[in-house]
């Protein structure tokens, strides 16, 4: 067993010894541009590109020619939302989203607030879940769009989106899903699950970073968006840049291994998870799992350890590469905004970590991982005025705290 | 983030861990902070004439927070009451190399000392009023 052990593939995956297989050739004598079309390096990197894009619209459900490459998915939630916003302006300037999002679709929302756009947040229940009946409640006359995550990064809740599109192409109102956690480890289909426009993300599946791809519907409806890349006119003039031919090749190579290695892979990360739950809970009092129990991504386990503060647990727990929250907040001392919006308690917000399990992960790790954390909350509660409190009896949502807020 | 080796050490070792009986006449506990704030120290000290004979902690927070309570302990330990007074949340950060993001620690565990202080300084002028 090698230490540290990682444990956030939430946060980004290996790449697959079977991906980098795939892309090695294309950094090395298969250079050509796939934008070159008068010569065989060209062809190659075309066809490269082009087997690649079959891959993923396979494995998504989706036919090819509806699959538009980007560097990831932050790139591809602005190009979607923005590109949408910009294309339908005439119908409206109204957007749903929920609280529970990545920050790159709240952010590209807040952008668009100041631009003039009205933004509905829709409220999860307390596991994290929004409902197809909010989504019908929050529509209007002048809704361009319903952005929402499928799995959330932070505690793995799986929305209904089937539901929600339904909701959403009754009402012709476009639907937008972040499928970034989703794809690869639940199946997707975005014909039956009634999603128009969906980006994914690359180093999520056991591919490299820095490339991932938005899928954009061509039937029922056709819908249609405004680059926000201007240029060569690739990607059939709505992402305009030479193509990141390895980058793509290890796309749809990690897209096919995923098809391939779908109901393994989470049998593999449910077996793993529910482990891990089940020794930590068992010594543990006072420690509860974030998120829904029954919607849920496979590998995606977030803890409450009551009385115990996240970051000197992170401390604690030294061989264990695993983060609070997304990776992008973890630099700040902000409580996540997920388990905010969930109703969990600033106090206990405090306390959570995430533990991402996934292909790579053994059962050793999962053991010396579970021992690791048990051992440190036991040392730290040792340390805890406030457990201390509560042993004693006392209701902390009573106690006067000194604090300037 | 990276923590300095002090940090580290404090954290791995804390000094003074534990209670006192805050029942105590000579006991003055201070509690401060908020779980929602994600820092609550509880520092106590045992005072005997006008000295610091004894001081323990326990906090929950980051590894700054508890490295700056521990050192708390540390430092009051065997001084004057008036003497511990003086000790500023700035030297902690020295200490400690604290980075500015951490610098709250500092200030809760100097604001743990006055409080605990000023509750031994409470009960014995209450003492003698009785
Ligand atoms: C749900 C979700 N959306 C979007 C992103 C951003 O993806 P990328 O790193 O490809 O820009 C991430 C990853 O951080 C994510 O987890």
């Amino acid at each position: 067993m090698e230490l540290p052990i990682y444990l956030d593939y939430q946060a980004t995956t290996p790449v697959d010894p079977r991906v980098l297989e795939a892309m090695m050739p294309y950094f090395t004598h298969a250079f050509g541009n796939a934008a070159s079309r008068s010569h065989s390096f060209g062809w190659d990197a075309e066809g490269a590109v082009d087997k690649a894009r079959k891959q993923i619209a396979s494995l998504i459900g989706a036919s090819s020619k509806e699959i538009i490459f980007t560097s990831g998915s932050t790139e591809g939630i602005n190009l979607a939302i923005k590109g949408a916003v910009e294309m339908h302006g005439a119908k409206g300037k109204h957007i749903i989203t929920t609280l529970v999002e990545h920050k790159a679709v709240l952010d590209t929302c807040k952008h668009l607030e100041k631009q003039g756009c009205e933004v509905t947040y829709l409220e999860p229940d307390s596991t994290g879940l929004v409902t197809a009946e909010q989504v019908a409640e929050a529509i209007r006359e002048d809704t361009v769009m319903v952005a929402m995550i499928w799995a959330n990064n932070e505690i793995g809740t799986v929305n209904p989106i089937r539901e929600i599109g339904a909701v959403c192409h009754e009402r012709g109102v476009l639907f937008f899903v972040d499928g970034t956690q989703a794809v690869g480890k639940i199946p997707v289909d975005v014909g039956a699950d009634n999603v128009d426009l969906m980006c994914l993300s690359g180093h999520k599946i056991y591919g490299p970073k820095g490339v991932g791809c938005l899928y954009v519907r061509r039937r029922n409806p056709r819908v249609r968006i405004v680059a926000q890349m201007d240029g060569g006119g690739h990607e059939r003039g709505m992402r305009s840049g030479t193509i990141n031919v390895p980058g793509v090749v290890g796309l749809g190579a990690a897209c096919a291994v995923a098809e391939e290695d779908l109901e393994k892979d989470a049998a593999h990360s449910i077996a793993l998870r529910e482990r891990f739950e089940e020794k930590v809970l068992a010594e543990l009092d006072y420690t509860t799992v974030n998120g829904n129990h029954e919607h849920r991504l496979p590998g995606c386990s977030n803890v409450s350890f009551c009385y115990v503060e996240g970051e000197s647990l992170i401390m604690g727990v030294k061989d264990l590469a695993v983060s609070s929250g997304s990776a992008c907040t973890s630099a700040s001392l902000e409580p996540s905004h997920v388990l905010r919006a969930c109703g969990v308690g600033d106090e206990l917000a405090h306390s959570s970590i995430r533990f991402g399990f996934g292909r790579m992960t053994t059962e050793e790790d999962v053991d010396f991982a579970a021992e690791q954390v048990i051992s440190a909350v036991k040392r730290l509660r040792e340390l805890s005025p406030l457990y201390e409190m509560v042993l004693e009896g006392v209701d902390l949502s009573t106690v006067q705290w000194q604090a300037e807020h | 983030m990276a923590y300095s080796d002090k940090v580290v050490d404090h954290y791995n070792n804390p000094r003074n861990v534990g209670s006192l009986d805050k029942d105590s006449e000579n006991v003055g506990t201070g509690v401060v902070g908020a779980p929602e704030c994600g820092d609550v120290m509880k520092l106590q000290i045992e005072v005997e004439g006008d000295t610091i004979v004894d001081a323990k902690f326990k906090t929950f927070g980051c590894g700054s927070a508890i490295a700056s309570s521990s050192l708390a302990t540390e430092w009051i330990k065997g001084k004057k009451v008036d003497e511990a007074l003086e000790i500023t949340n700035t030297e902690i950060v020295e200490e400690l190399s604290l980075p500015p993001v951490k610098i709250h620690c500092s200030v809760l565990a100097e604001d743990a000392i006055k409080s605990a202080i000023a509750d031994y300084k409470q009960k014995s002028s209450d003492g003698d009023e009785a």
